[in-house]
């Protein structure tokens, strides 16, 4: 328990310490709410969907999460380089534990900075339908916090070195937000690009957040829950096991 | 205390370590020595659970690392070769995580990570990050580090590199006065061959993964006829030249296995 705790700590330590880190990913989300939010606004609404903020701001939410989840287990590879690692997996403490820990860690920052956008769309005009949502929202952003820093932490856990995080950057963690539905309504879509966002998992992350805050939902809210909940159990499992194999 | 018995690893087809065999004895100091690319941080790596051996054994207080992962990592200090801190957090930090991460209780911890930085006169610093760190500080404090959770046997892969004549001196003196007052046993590396002549009671000479001499200082000088161990180890191990070319071939072949097994 110690060991969860001390690592999830020094995963926090470090943010708070970052502070142009923070300022700096603060940056992305803030681009898209203007430029998209304000810059498509009319024509979504032309188009009958009503306020394009209050559409887009669960997926800029659901994206600066998945950005900061997966960055955060991809530190993992900075720690390989750097030597910390090696510290911690000498410890005489389970890895799993280790594992957690750090992925706590991770995720509690991504939900940290979720928070921070969550305030930053307010400011934009964005607006909650009602309170009691707010608990249920906070269940979606910590499910997508958890399942993307277990998925940073399980691809970091392979990669040897930087060589493979802009793969991975442009591959895997770019499709995952483009597809998601974040930026658009899922409804009506060409059937590829439908299939793609039906096996996106931040789809379902969006599609939560959008369904209990904005009450306008695709899959619902409780097909959400059970997806994000079952994919985060099994991405866990997954990173767990990669890690534990970690040979330096 | 540490029994290895016909160890191996290979990385592909690098053969870092080829059937190593020795035996450490509790209250030892026990230099292993080598050039280069000898094996010395592979054996360290297997003998403290951070790699699988390719085939052999290994026996640490009677235990196998493969099996016992964590009952061995408890009886153990690391000094690694590279640095293995986290630069954003403060000296104190440091100690307090990795106290944490043995079960060190809090109060035990608290005096004795006091005690330890001060020895290695780091107290001063202790609330500053380690990115503020000298090379020399920083290694200081891995060091004080290894020794917080008062393991049975500690690991110094090259502990002086990088450090002044002073605390050098210092470094080798707290080894000994804990080798001497606490049986604590001793498993070394180092490229200052007065160094290990001066601490180490036996040494393990290594090249190209294989152990080329075994004895006491004297002993190894004896045997080679040499005056001091520094000519022994190169009467041993050969010229320089040799052994950097192997390096490099060695260093190619890494390369080129890691570029195949990125096509
Ligand atoms: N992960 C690895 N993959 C491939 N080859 C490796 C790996 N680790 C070590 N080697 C190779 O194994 C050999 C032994 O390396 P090792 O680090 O044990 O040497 P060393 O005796 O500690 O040398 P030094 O004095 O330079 O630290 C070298 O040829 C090295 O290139
Ligand atoms: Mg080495």
């Amino acid at each position: 328990m110690t060991a969860i705790y001390m690592l999830w700590l020094r995963q926090l330590k470090r943010y708070f310490r970052s502070r142009s880190r923070i300022v700096a990913s603060l940056g992305q989300p803030l681009l898209f709410l203007l430029a998209l939010g304000f810059g498509f606004g009319p024509i979504f609404r032309r188009a009958g969907q009503g306020n394009y903020i209050q559409f887009l701001a669960p997926g800029v939410i659901g994206m600066t999460i998945l950005f900061t989840a997966i960055f955060s287990g991809i530190e993992l590879i900075w720690d390989r380089q750097f030597g910390f690692l090696k510290e911690t997996l000498v410890a005489p403490v389970p890895r799993i534990l280790i594992m957690i820990g750090r992925t706590l860690g991770g995720a509690t920052v991504a939900l940290l900075q979720g928070f921070i956008v969550v305030i930053i769309c307010f400011v934009a005009g964005f607006r909650v339908h009602t309170f009691s949502a707010i608990p249920l929202a906070l269940l979606f952003m910590a499910l997508i916090a958890l399942l993307f820093t277990a998925l940073g932490t399980a691809i970091a856990s392979v990669l040897q070195d930087f060589q493979g995080f802009q793969l991975v950057m442009n591959f895997l963690v770019m499709p995952i937000f483009f597809l998601s539905g974040a930026l658009f309504p899922l409804a009506g879509l060409p059937v590829v690009l439908s299939v793609l966002a039906t096996i996106d998992p931040l789809s379902y992350g969006v599609d939560g957040l959008r369904a209990v805050l904005s009450s306008q939902a695709h899959f619902g809210a409780t097909v959400d829950l059970i997806v994000l909940g079952a994919l985060s159990s099994i991405v866990l499992v997954i990173g767990a096991r990669l890690f534990s194999r970690i040979q330096l | 205390m540490i029994e290895v018995e016909h160890l191996v690893k290979s990385f592909g087809d690098i053969h870092a370590v080829r059937d190593i065999s020795f035996n450490v004895h509790k209250g030892e100091i026990f230099a292993f020595l080598g050039p280069n690319g000898a094996g010395k941080t592979t054996t360290i790596k297997m003998l403290t659970t951070l790699l699988r051996p390719s085939s052999g054994r290994i026996s640490i207080d009677g235990l196998d690392p493969v099996h016992h992962q964590n009952e061995v990592r408890k009886r153990f200090g690391i000094v690694f070769q590279d640095p293995s801190t986290d630069d954003e957090l403060t000296a104190w930090e440091n100690m307090d995580l990795h106290g944490a991460l043995y079960g060190v209780p809090r109060r035990v911890r608290t005096e004795r990570i006091e005690k330890l930085l001060r020895l290695f006169e780091l107290w001063d610093r202790r609330g500053h990050p380690l990115k503020q760190f000298s090379g020399g500080m920083k290694r200081r404090l891995e060091i004080a580090r290894a020794l917080l959770h008062t393991p049975r046997i500690i690991f110094l892969d090259e502990p002086t590199l990088g450090l002044d004549p002073q605390t050098r001196n210092q470094l080798w003196a707290q080894v000994r006065k804990l080798n001497e007052e606490e049986q604590v046993t001793v498993f070394l590396t180092t490229h200052y061959m007065e160094e290990a002549e001066r601490v180490s009671q036996r040494i393990a000479i290594i090249d190209h993964g294989q152990i080329v001499a075994q004895g006491t200082p004297a002993e190894l000088k004896a045997q080679t006829s040499a005056a001091t161990l520094e000519e022994a180890f190169l009467a041993l191990t050969g010229s320089t030249i040799r052994d950097e070319g192997a390096d490099q071939f060695a260093q190619m072949r890494t390369m080129a296995k890691m570029w195949s097994r990125r096509r």
